[in-house]
This record gives structure tokens, C-alpha cells and sequence, in this order.
């Protein structure tokens, strides 16, 4: 027995020292192996008196338990030192920036319309484009502008010829909706539009979104609370807004909406000319000789139109101080909206 | 229109503050663009006399004046104007005075003489920009009492931005009149005496142009002295309102088309033949104007001429040899009226606007005519002196216009404002406004004034009482409509979707100008007739675009130029292409790569540049939101690459074109490395709807072929036979090499293909997929004499 203690012994501290997997397998094939130190005394059990062999037997197991346990903890902890040891030389510097690819970003202006059509989208206005190529009848004539109206001289038209223009405003596309749909109608147009004056302040292109709502029953009170609802959802503020009489040939009455300047709060900057209020919308109800001329019934509709400036809406909202760098698109400046 | 405060204030007084007004004038759809002080800040300024002056002892230039303040003693002041002399009032600012630009007047020494004070100009009191001697005042101006004072300088110009309707508050009485109606405040009008004749002289008026002029007020004043200066007050409520003086005739006429809105004109009688007459121009017949130009005028012109030559081009511009001069004795007073729609457009025609074309073309009150010579011959007499004659009116009665009345229904009032408002109100509001206001059963009878020409339909009556009840009491409702979503198409692919695959895919959008210079139109579509607008802006920006790649490649250029290495750009919008005659404006997307085809990074090839596959692996990844079959094609296309450009063809149809700007293009616009570019038809972005396939529950074959073929084969034509043999057990394709050079023959490429076969029902046995792949081998050996590789 002192011998069975001895290989244990011995046993234990291989196992001990072994430093790899293939070693320690190679001490439980010395040990515990077909021909194993262990699975010999075992195998010398029959020759012992046959009162002795219980005893010796459940020596011999304990002896082999004891090792197996030995060789199970020290594979364990082989395993774990080497799962160790590969994820140290598998570490990276999480700080170096991620394989490249760059992405790239919308133009503010457009990101601006997005956003304006995004709120009328929502309040079940459809969105539609037009030509920018324009004859003077959908440009002028079909919105109450009759050739000399003074409102012609404040448009800066650019002309192709007697007949062609490019169109000073998205109206047009209102004029044609009108022409090929029924009323109720709820509409958006945005686009491109153009006026020949080019200075720090005037951009001979820039973008405006009209709108036009047309149905039985809609009156000037409509007109103000859908865009004050729209402008406190382009502005994510609760802004002041006013309403202020003004004159465009197309609606009657006619108004301008001023917003709280969004720079200095209301009390007065270089922004707002320090009146405190910033002019960001023209509207109106629809004037009853636009109806006539797109054949819409005057008595049964009623319907309001607006009108926005893309670009004023975006320098206001990002601060953005120069109108021309928008069409400058130095990437510089565009990079800046992403 | 621009006018002063105090002005206003003599018409109409409310008890309200300078911003008061301005807001309420705003709120009254009368927005002041801009309030102005009428002279710099300054103090201690007086009325002072030149008693002596003498020159300076060591200065040329210099004078030593004893100036009489009303103090005991005159004062001892230098001064270097070449004006000053004994005699003259003129502005003096004493010792301790603060003058504009942050001038304070101290004790001084000027060469060795003592000064005390400062004789200023209308420059140096911020009257003028500029000025040529000391400010003469009048030589009743009361000694020592202070500038301000005397000159009520406590005022501000208020610059009203006027909308084109309302041409009846271009003159005080207009502004003074809406003031009164908001302040239920008492309007002061100032009397108008009729002026008695002293003289029988008049002039003959024959009208001869209808409807565009059937009234011409005219009256000759003999014995005018035009040589007297025009009084100071006269002078500064000019000056107030922005409009120069020039002599005392001119003056009083523009004073009168300030004051009541009508414009009116003074010939020198002496230069006038036989008689005023009023009618269109010939064609081709000229007019020399008082600012020295000719003009040709056209049919539809308005003169007013003489018996031997035209006088004025009418309602805009007088002529130049029968205008007041120093020489003139008689004069002669237009007061016309011009209609509105004649004469709108006629002065920008020639370039020219002017005070007159600005009212006449907005409309001007016709009854107002006789009043405004009166009041002109009144003004003329106390500063010229002369001998009126009888007013004189030429007058087409049945050619005036006259005022419909308007019916304003009860019920239409609350349809477009959202709001009731009560009977009395209605009526009050309308009166207010100087409307004649009878009562209907369910509304008004109403007859706007003749100053109102705008006010002409029931909306416009809607819009008034708006107005003046005021925008911020009208209600505010969130409209509550019927439940009528605009209907969403899955077939239309959004061009926000696609912006926004290439925005992920690292391009920038950008928004050029839709107009271009007239290269990239020939160059990019050579033989294309673009549409040329006839005033541009400038010779760069006269030709509308024929390709989004115009303001792509401009862009390019500026970004190049400005230490930007690689760019990937791209916008949408239209462009401009005449189809037979026909225009066609078509919405495109279009991009441009140019320089390295990775970022620079670490990890990134930063010298591997972009080239054709790049492009086209971007337009691949846009065209595969359409989800349909896309094919390329070489094809023809003058501004790229002969070797590098394809057609983009959807079912047989164009869609849109790729490749390498040509290399000779390339050079011309200056860029150093070749830029790639893409155009594609939005309208062409549409996809079908997927369509559910069973899956098939068992497993597929892959086997790989490579071929060898001459190197000219399209590879698509290749895939395009293995497809068709395949047949409808291939469920997948892959181009996994092209391989050319090496141990190749020359003129030779190999191409390598996985090919995929499945059964829906069944697995494929072993001899069925040997007989496909035998099937396409012999094929491809058929159709492009291939090779195949071990």
C-alpha cells in the first residue's frame, strides 16, 4: 500500500509540472492507461487473498479518482492559460479609427425641405413639382398678374422669350394642380425658382415650398394655425409668431407672417434689424380670380396658399450668415451639415 | 415712400410714441422698413451771425470771424470755409458742444489765434453726406437759439415699404389718413384755396389719347422770379423725404406730390407752341428728356407735346428744352391724370422710374387733380411771386374711371376671416376708410372712395375690415378635415432614397445653378439646342443646363481648387433638352468620382485611384433599389471615354449613361486626373413588386468553369449563354475571376464562373448536372469558340 501512496504521489506532482496538454496525457496513459501504473495494481488485485482485495480495491479506485481529479483541474487550468494566452496576442488598439469609408450628407437647403415636407406630409398634404420652364400664363396671367401688373416689376423675370420664362415662383405648379384636380385639395410645392437680381442678399435661384389648401369650409383662422403649428415644429420652439397685412396679386386677404427673431429672442439684433421679428412666410386666402381662371367653384370653396423661402428658413435655423455660400458648395461649408 | 415723422404729425396727431406708430403702421400692412433721425446727434449748436471777418494772420486759408450768439460779446472763431463772410447766419457750435462722429468742441488755437467754438456745415451736422461751405441760414433765423430747435430736428424719416396696392398712401395725405383711421384719431387736413386768377393768360389742352388720359388740369402763372431760394422748411421736408432740391418751381411740385400723392410737372410757357396736347406716340418717334437721353418710343407710348415737338413722355419723365430754367418767367402747371394699366410698364421699359411713373403706374386718385394746382399755386406765389391765371381742366368725362359699387355679403365675412363680426363694426371699419356704406338684407351696399382703386371686389372689402379689426385678433383653429392620406406607391423608388444611398456611399449632395456657361453645353451635348435665356445674369450663366454633369464638373474645379484632393459629388434636379421642337424637362441624378478610391486612412489604399468599376459600382448599388433588370452597354457619347462610357438600359430603353470623361475634355477643363461620371433618369427609378418563390428544401450543386476567350467578348454576353442553357435550375451565378497576361496569349482573357444548379422537388443527380455544364461548355465553344481552362 505504501507503494499505491508512492505512485500517487509521484503521480500528482507530474501533473503538477505538466505544462502542456500532450504532457499531461501522456502522465494519465502512465497512470491511468491501458498498461498505467495505477490500472497495474489494479490488474494485481487477484493475486492478493481474497479477504484483502475489498479493502485494496477501494484503495486503488480512491487512488485513481484522486488522480483523474488531479489531471481534470490541471486541464482546466491548461485550457484557461491558453485562451488566455491567444487573446493577448490577439488584442487590437480599439482606439484607431475603423476601416474608411466616408458618408457623405444632403445640402442644407435640401435637408430644409425635407423637413418642411416632412410636416405637411404628415398633415396629409401631397407633394408635387412642376416645370421651371413656365409660360407667362401659369407664371403671371393665371395668378391675377396681368402683363404690367407692378407685381411683374418686383419678380425680376428671367426671360426666354415673349412666351417663356423661368418660373419666379412654385405658384405655377398650384395653378396647374387646380387645373387637372377637384378640390378638397391639400397640396406642397417645392422647387427651384428664379429672379434676375444677384447681390449678397439675392440669389438669382433659390428654393421655395407653396403650399394651397382648398375645401368647403376653410377660413383665415385655418390659415393661421396651420402654419403656426408649422413653424413651431420647423423651429422645435415655442415661437411668437404674427400675421401682418400685406398684398400678393394671388390671395385676398393677404398676409406676411413674422416669427420671433430665432437670433436674439425678440429684443432687437442686426438680424431682425432690431425690430425683433423676422418675416418668413407670405400667404393668403386664395384670390377669388385665381379660382376663376382654374375653374374652381368660388361660392362652394374656400382654400388658403403660402409660400416660403428655403434658403431664409435654412441661414435662420443653422445661423448660416451669407446667402451665396449655398450655391458656392465649397465642401467646407457643406461637410458642415452632415 | 419715405416721410417724415413730424409731417405726418401736422396731418394727423395720436397720442402714441414713434415705435407705437411704426408698429401700428406694420400691423396696418404699411411695414416701415426703417426709421432714420433726421440729423446726426449733436448739442449746443445755435444760430449764430457772422459780425466780422477777417483774414487769418499766418494762414492763407483762414478765416478769424466775431460770431454774434445773442451773449454779450461776440465770439472769436476760426474758421476755414470759403463761404463764411459778414452777414450770414449759420449753425455755431459752441464750447462744450458734441458734434456726430464723437466731436467735442473745446478751446483752440488755430496758428497762434484762439477759437471758441466751431461754424459748421450740413455735413458736420449730419443733414447731408457732404457738404460745400457752412450751412446759410435764412437771414430771419433768430440769433442764438439752438439749431434743433429752430430747425425741429427732433424727427425721424419713417421709410414705408409699400405694397404695389396701395398707391394712395404715397403721399402724407394717404399715411395720414390710414393713421386716423387706426386711432379714430381727427385727420387735420390742410385748406386748399382756390387761388383767384390775377391774369386772363391760360393755354389750350387737347386730350387725344382716351381712356389713358381723360383729365389735364393746366395753369400758367406769369411773373415767377425762379431765382429766389427755396424757403427751409420747404427744403427740409424734401430733404425728409429723401428728394433733392432744385429750384423753387420744382420744388413746390414735388412738395404738392408728396403731400396729396399726385404728381405734377412745370413747363416753361415761353418754350411752348400753340398748345398742350395729350396722345400715343408715333412709332419710331423720338424725345430728348431732361436727364439728356433720346429715346425711340413705341405706338403705345403716352406724350405730351406741343404743337411742334414732344414735351414729356407722360406721367414719367419731362423733356429737356421746355423744363423751368433760370430764365424762365411764365410758367405753365401740369396736374393729369394717367391711367393705371397704360402706364404700367412704360418707364422700365426704358430703363427709367421715377417718382411720377412710380404713383401713376400704382394708381392715383382721379378727383384729385385741381386740388393738387391750387395747392401748387398757392406754395408757388409766397416764394416766386407771379400772376395766376384761371385753372384750366381738360376733361373726357365719359372716360374717367368710375367706382362699382361692391355688395359684401354678412355670411362671406365670417367664410373667409373665421369670425363674426358684428353689424355696427362692419360699418364703422368700412365709414372709417371713407367707403359710402348702405345697408342689404344679408350684407352691405358698398362704394369705396376714389383714392381706393385697389378696393374692387367683396374680398377686397373682407380684407379691410381684417385689417383694421387687425390679423392678431382674427381666430386661430387647427382645420379639422376628412381623413384623405395621399396614396403611396411601393413601385416608385423616392429619389430621397436614392440621395441617400449615395450620401451613404460617401457622396456630397450639392445645388448648382440651373443656368450655365455655354461650354459645358457644347461640350457635353455637342448639337444640343439649349434654351438661352435673353437676360441673364451674366454671358456665364445664360444657358440652361443639358446635363447635371455641367454644374458637377464646375464644382469639381472649385473644390480642386481649394486643396481638395478626392470628391464624390452628386445632385438631382432638371434639366433642359428640346425632343423635335418639343422642350423636355427631365428630373436626373447625376455624379462625378474623382482621385483615390478609398478615403485616406491607416487601413485605407490611398494610391489606388478611382476608375471606371468604382462609378459603376455605386450606380449598381443605386439601380438595385429598382430591383429590375438593368443592363450596360458600350455605346456612343461624345464627352466620354470611347473605351469607358455605357448606356444604362432598362428594358431596351435608355435610362441613363457612365464613364470616364474623355481624356481631350478632361485636359480642356484643367483637370489633372480623370473624372468619372454618371446621369441617370429619376423617372426611370421604379421597381416591381417582389414576387414569393417556394423554397426549395434541397441542396444545390456548385461547379466552376473557366473559359478562355478572346478578349473583345463582352463577359455579360458570356453569363447571358450560361443563363438561357442553364435553364431553370440556376439559382445563382457568380463572376469570380478575370484574368488576362501572364502565360495567356496575347489578345486572350479568361473568365471564371460558380454556377449554382438546384431542383425545386428533387435532388439533382450526379449525371443531370454534368450534362448542364456540358451543355453550356458546348455552348460557349459554339458561340465564342472558348477555351476551357483546367
Amino acid at each position: 500500500m505504501e507503494q499505491l501512496q508512492a505512485i500517487v504521489e509521484k503521480a500528482l506532482k507530474q501533473i503538477e509540472t505538466a505544462n502542456n496538454e500532450p504532457d499531461l496525457d501522456n502522465v494519465r496513459v502512465q497512470y491511468l492507461g491501458k498498461k498505467g501504473e495505477i490500472t497495474d495494481q489494479l490488474k494485481a488485485l487477484g493475486k492478493l487473498p481474497a479477504e484483502e482485495r475489498p479493502q485494496a480495491g477501494a484503495e486503488i479506485n480512491q487512488a485513481k479518482v484522486q488522480v483523474q481529479d488531479a489531471l481534470n483541474l490541471r486541464k482546466a487550468l491548461l485550457e484557461q492559460q491558453a485562451l488566455e494566452r491567444r487573446l493577448a496576442g490577439e488584442c487590437v488598439d480599439v482606439t484607431l479609427p475603423g476601416r474608411r469609408s466616408e458618408v457623405g450628407a444632403s445640402h442644407p437647403v435640401s435637408v430644409t425641405m425635407s423637413r418642411i415636407e416632412g410636416f405637411f406630409r404628415k398633415a396629409g398634404f401631397s407633394v408635387v413639382e412642376g416645370p421651371e420652364i413656365e409660360d407667362d400664363y401659369h407664371n403671371f396671367e393665371a395668378l391675377n398678374i396681368p402683363q404690367h401688373h407692378p407685381a411683374r416689376a418686383m419678380h425680376d423675370t428671367f426671360y426666354f422669350d415673349a412666351r417663356r420664362v423661368l418660373r419666379t415662383h412654385t405658384s405655377p405648379v398650384q395653378v396647374r394642380v387646380m387645373e387637372t384636380s377637384e378640390p378638397p385639395l391639400r397640396i406642397i410645392c417645392p422647387g427651384r425658382v428664379y429672379r434676375c437680381d444677384s447681390d449678397v442678399t439675392h440669389s438669382p435661384m433659390f428654393h421655395q415650398v407653396e403650399g394651397l389648401l382648398i375645401d368647403e369650409n376653410v377660413t383665415f383662422a385655418d390659415l393661421k394655425g396651420v402654419l403656426a403649428l408649422f413653424l413651431k415644429d420647423f423651429f422645435e420652439q415655442d415661437l411668437a409668431v404674427r400675421f401682418r397685412p400685406s398684398y400678393f396679386p394671388f390671395t385676398e386677404p393677404s398676409a406676411e407672417v413674422d416669427i420671433q427673431c430665432v437670433i436674439c429672442g425678440g429684443g432687437g439684433c442686426r438680424v431682425c434689424k432690431q425690430s425683433g421679428w423676422l418675416e418668413v412666410l407670405g400667404c393668403g386666402m386664395v384670390h377669388p380670380d385665381v379660382f376663376r381662371f382654374s375653374g374652381v367653384d368660388t361660392e362652394k370653396f374656400t382654400g388658403f396658399a403660402f409660400g416660403m423661402g428655403v434658403e431664409r428658413l435654412t441661414m435662420l435655423r443653422y445661423g448660416v450668415n451669407d446667402l451665396r455660400l449655398f450655391f458656392e458648395n465649397d465642401l467646407k461649408f457643406l461637410r458642415q451639415f452632415r | 415712400m419715405r416721410v417724415s415723422e413730424a409731417w405726418l404729425r401736422e396731418w394727423v396727431n395720436p397720442q402714441i410714441d414713434t415705435n407705437t406708430l411704426v408698429s401700428q403702421l406694420a400691423m396696418a400692412g404699411l411695414e416701415v422698413d426703417a426709421v432714420e433721425a433726421v440729423a446726426g446727434a449733436f448739442t449746443q449748436v445755435v444760430v449764430g451771425e457772422i459780425v466780422a471777418a477777417e483774414r487769418h494772420p499766418d494762414a492763407e486759408k483762414l478765416q478769424v470771424c466775431r460770431v454774434n450768439i445773442g451773449a454779450a460779446e461776440p465770439l472769436q472763431i476760426v474758421c476755414g470755409a470759403a463761404n463764411a463772410r459778414p452777414g450770414i447766419r449759420v449753425p455755431c457750435a459752441c464750447v462744450g458742444a458734441e458734434l456726430p462722429g464723437d466731436i467735442k468742441i473745446k478751446r483752440a488755437k488755430l496758428r497762434g489765434v484762439e477759437s471758441f467754438g466751431m461754424l459748421c456745415s450740413v455735413a458736420e451736422l449730419g443733414l447731408a453726406e457732404s457738404a460745400d461751405g457752412l450751412f446759410e441760414l435764412p437771414a430771419d433765423a433768430p440769433i442764438g437759439q439752438d439749431i434743433r430747435a429752430y430747425m425741429r430736428l427732433d424727427d425721424v424719416s419713417l421709410d414705408v415699404d409699400l405694397t404695389p396696392n396701395r398707391g394712395d398712401c404715397l403721399g402724407v395725405a394717404g399715411l395720414a389718413r390710414e393713421i386716423s383711421v387706426i386711432n379714430r384719431a381727427n385727420l387735420t387736413i390742410p385748406e386748399i384755396v382756390e387761388i383767384g386768377a390775377t391774369t386772363t393768360r391760360t393755354f389750350p389742352i387737347r386730350l387725344k389719347a382716351g381712356r389713358a388720359c381723360p383729365r389735364y388740369v393746366g395753369r400758367v402763372v406769369e411773373g415767377v422770379n425762379v431765382n429766389v431760394p427755396s424757403p427751409l422748411w420747404l427744403k427740409e421736408k424734401l430733404r425728409r423725404a429723401g428728394v433733392r432740391s432744385i429750384d423753387p418751381v420744382v420744388d413746390v411740385t414735388n412738395l404738392v406730390m408728396l403731400e396729396l400723392g399726385q404728381p405734377m410737372h412745370a413747363f416753361d410757357l415761353d418754350t411752348l407752341q400753340g398748345a398742350i396736347e395729350v396722345r400715343h406716340a408715333k412709332a419710331g418717334e423720338e424725345i430728348v428728356l431732361l436727364d439728356g437721353q433720346t429715346l425711340r418710343l413705341a405706338e403705345d407710348d403716352l406724350l405730351i407735346v406741343d404743337e411742334q415737338r414732344p414735351l414729356a413722355l407722360a406721367g414719367i419723365m419731362g423733356g429737356e428744352l421746355s423744363g423751368v430754367s433760370a430764365k424762365t418767367r411764365t410758367i405753365f402747371f401740369e396736374s393729369a391724370w394717367f391711367d393705371q394699366v397704360m402706364l404700367a410698364g412704360k418707364a422700365r421699359r426704358y430703363g427709367l422710374h421715377t417718382d411720377a411713373s412710380h404713383r401713376f403706374e400704382r394708381g392715383v386718385d382721379y378727383q384729385l387733380q385741381r386740388r393738387a394746382v391750387e395747392r401748387a399755386t398757392e406754395l408757388l406765389l409766397a416764394i416766386t411771386g407771379g400772376q395766376p391765371g384761371p385753372t384750366t381742366e381738360a376733361v373726357l368725362a365719359d372716360q374717367l374711371p368710375h367706382i362699382e359699387p361692391i355688395v359684401l355679403r354678412r355670411s362671406r365675412i365670417a367664410r373667409l376671416l373665421g369670425l363674426e363680426i358684428p353689424d355696427a363694426t362692419v360699418e364703422d371699419i368700412l365709414e372709417r376708410l371713407g367707403m359710402d356704406v348702405s345697408a342689404l338684407d344679408d350684407g352691405w351696399h358698398v362704394v369705396p372712395p376714389s383714392f381706393r382703386f385697389d378696393v374692387r371686389i367683396e374680398a377686397d372689402l373682407i380684407e379691410e375690415l381684417g385689417r383694421i379689426w387687425g390679423y392678431e385678433r382674427l381666430p386661430v383653429r387647427v382645420p379639422s378635415l376628412p381623413f384623405a392620406p395621399p396614396m403611396q406607391s411601393e413601385r416608385v423608388v423616392s429619389l430621397e432614397r436614392a440621395k441617400h444611398l449615395l450620401i451613404d456611399r460617401g457622396y456630397q449632395e450639392v445645388i448648382t445653378y440651373s443656368f450655365v456657361d455655354a461650354k459645358y453645353v457644347a461640350a457635353l451635348t455637342p448639337g444640343e439646342d439649349a434654351c438661352v435665356l435673353s437676360n441673364p445674369i451674366s454671358a456665364d450663366m445664360s444657358h440652361m443646363r443639358t446635363s447635371i454633369w455641367a454644374g458637377l464638373l464646375k464644382t469639381a474645379e472649385y473644390n480642386l481648387n481649394r486643396q481638395q484632393t478626392r470628391l464624390r459629388l452628386f445632385e438631382s434636379g432638371l434639366i433642359f433638352r428640346q425632343n423635335a421642337g418639343e422642350l423636355v424637362q427631365t428630373v436626373m441624378l447625376g455624379g462625378l468620382i474623382y482621385g483615390a478610391a478609398e478615403a485616406e486612412a491607416w487601413a485605407n489604399d490611398r494610391n489606388r485611384q478611382a476608375d471606371f468599376f468604382d462609378l459603376k459600382a455605386d450606380v449598381e448599388a443605386l439601380l438595385s433599389l429598382t430591383a429590375s433588370a438593368v443592363e450596360f452597354e458600350p455605346c456612343e457619347h461624345s464627352a466620354l471615354h470611347p473605351g469607358q462610357r455605357a448606356a444604362i438600359l432598362r428594358e431596351g430603353q435608355r435610362i441613363g449613361v457612365l464613364g470616364a470623361l474623355h481624356p481631350s475634355l478632361q485636359n480642356q477643363l484643367g483637370f489633372a486626373k480623370p473624372v468619372f461620371l454618371f446621369e441617370l433618369e429619376v423617372p426611370a427609378l421604379q421597381r416591381e413588386l417582389p414576387q414569393f418563390r417556394e423554397l426549395s428544401r434541397f441542396p444545390g450543386v456548385r461547379r466552376d468553369l473557366a473559359v478562355i476567350v478572346d478578349e473583345n467578348t463582352p463577359t455579360l454576353s458570356i453569363l447571358k449563354i450560361v443563363r438561357e442553357v442553364a435553364g431553370e435550375w440556376l439559382t445563382q451565378l457568380t463572376l469570380f475571376d478575370v484574368f488576362q497576361g501572364g502565360r495567356m496569349e496575347p489578345g486572350r482573357k479568361s473568365v471564371a464562373f460558380g454556377v449554382v444548379l438546384q431542383h425545386s422537388a428533387r435532388t439533382l443527380r450526379d449525371d443531370e448536372v454534368a450534362s448542364v455544364m456540358s451543355q453550356i461548355t458546348g455552348a460557349l465553344q459554339k458561340e465564342f469558340n472558348v477555351i476551357l481552362r483546367e
